[in-house]
């Protein structure tokens, strides 16, 4: 029995590499454990569109969780691992959308919409201060 | 005038919200449209031992369509992919993380509208082409580039307006 153990360990451990997609969660590693976290809570689990790759339960976002995991054991950095989800699912995985031309609005609407009420609300002032100072009556 | 402008601005929002009603969530543009398909070896339910790679079906426009027995809305698409074989339409299956024997067993029961189904037992091609679920359908060209991408399932009415006229008219 002694006598295979070591055969048989080394034929797993070339196996390993078939086995990549298969990364379930580990005990011994508490700092990947913790990016695989930080960086799936940022991106979106593309079954449960409203859920977190974080958190959803959905068998995909087990899957796509695995992936993350196998892709950072092999030392890719957060940067290309996003990239390889993004190459897969499109920037709808990111819930911070990247600042393009389609996303200008997105990301640049509050800011018009503010100004275009800050503006009216100028306006709105000037032509009432006007109004008062060329009216006879006194105001109040 | 002035006094028409909040409710002019309301009519708008109005407007907006009225026509996302009618937006779908899940159709979420695809990156891999234009980019050449996503490589896979896989087994073939078909013809136990046999694989297939999407290499295999160069020179001639086809279309991968991702299902699995146990999905309902797949039957719904079944009827029509029927009909786009019979018009001659090269379609191959891919059965996602489902068993192969049920798989099998299904196709026998209801006929196969597949060139060939292949087995995605575990998952990865399909993540590979960025499947969120089934029924989702992929048109490759001839030249092995991914042309569009359908999620839901497949009728005539979005054969005409997605894959049709990327195949000259080719179906029914």
């Amino acid at each position: 029995m002694r006598r295979w153990s070591r055969p048989i360990a080394l034929v797993a451990a070339l196996a390993l590499p078939a086995l990549a997609v298969e990364a379930p969660p580990n005990a011994d590693e508490p700092a990947l454990e913790q990016r695989l976290l930080a960086l799936t809570a940022d991106l979106r689990c593309v079954v449960c569109q409203n859920e977190s790759l974080a958190e959803s339960r959905a068998p995909l976002a087990k899957d796509l969780r695995d992936e993350v995991r196998g892709l950072m054991r092999q030392g890719r950095t957060d940067d290309e691992v996003v990239n390889y989800l993004k190459a897969r699912y499109g920037d709808f995985v990111l819930y911070r959308p990247p600042f393009k031309p389609v996303t200008y609005l997105l990301w640049l609407g509050p800011a018009l919409f503010l100004g275009i009420g800050g503006l009216a609300w100028f306006v709105a002032i000037r032509r009432r201060q006007r109004a008062a100072a060329t009216s006879d009556l006194p105001t109040h | 005038m002035k006094r028409w402008l909040p409710l002019a601005a309301f009519a708008v929002l109005l407007g907006f919200l009225f026509a996302g009603l009618w937006l779908d969530p899940r159709e979420v543009p695809s990156p891999l449209i234009g980019r050449p398909a996503p490589a896979f070896t896989l087994p073939v339910l078909e013809r136990p031992g046999l694989t297939f790679s999407p290499a295999d079906a160069r020179g001639k426009a086809w279309l991968l369509n991702v299902w699995a027995p146990w999905c309902r809305t797949c039957r719904r698409e079944h009827a029509f992919l029927m009909e786009l074989a019979a018009a001659g339409v090269a379609i191959y299956g891919l059965n996602w993380q489902d068993q192969a024997r049920e798989a099998r067993r299904l196709l026998a029961e209801i006929g196969s509208p597949y060139a060939l189904t292949v087995d995605d037992q575990d998952g990865r091609a399909g993540i590979d082409w960025g499947v969120t679920g089934v029924p989702e359908t992929f048109l490759v060209d001839a030249d092995g580039l991914v042309r569009a991408k359908h999620s839901g399932p497949l009728n005539a009415r979005v054969y005409a307006r997605m894959f049709a006229p990327l195949l000259e008219g080719k179906g029914p």
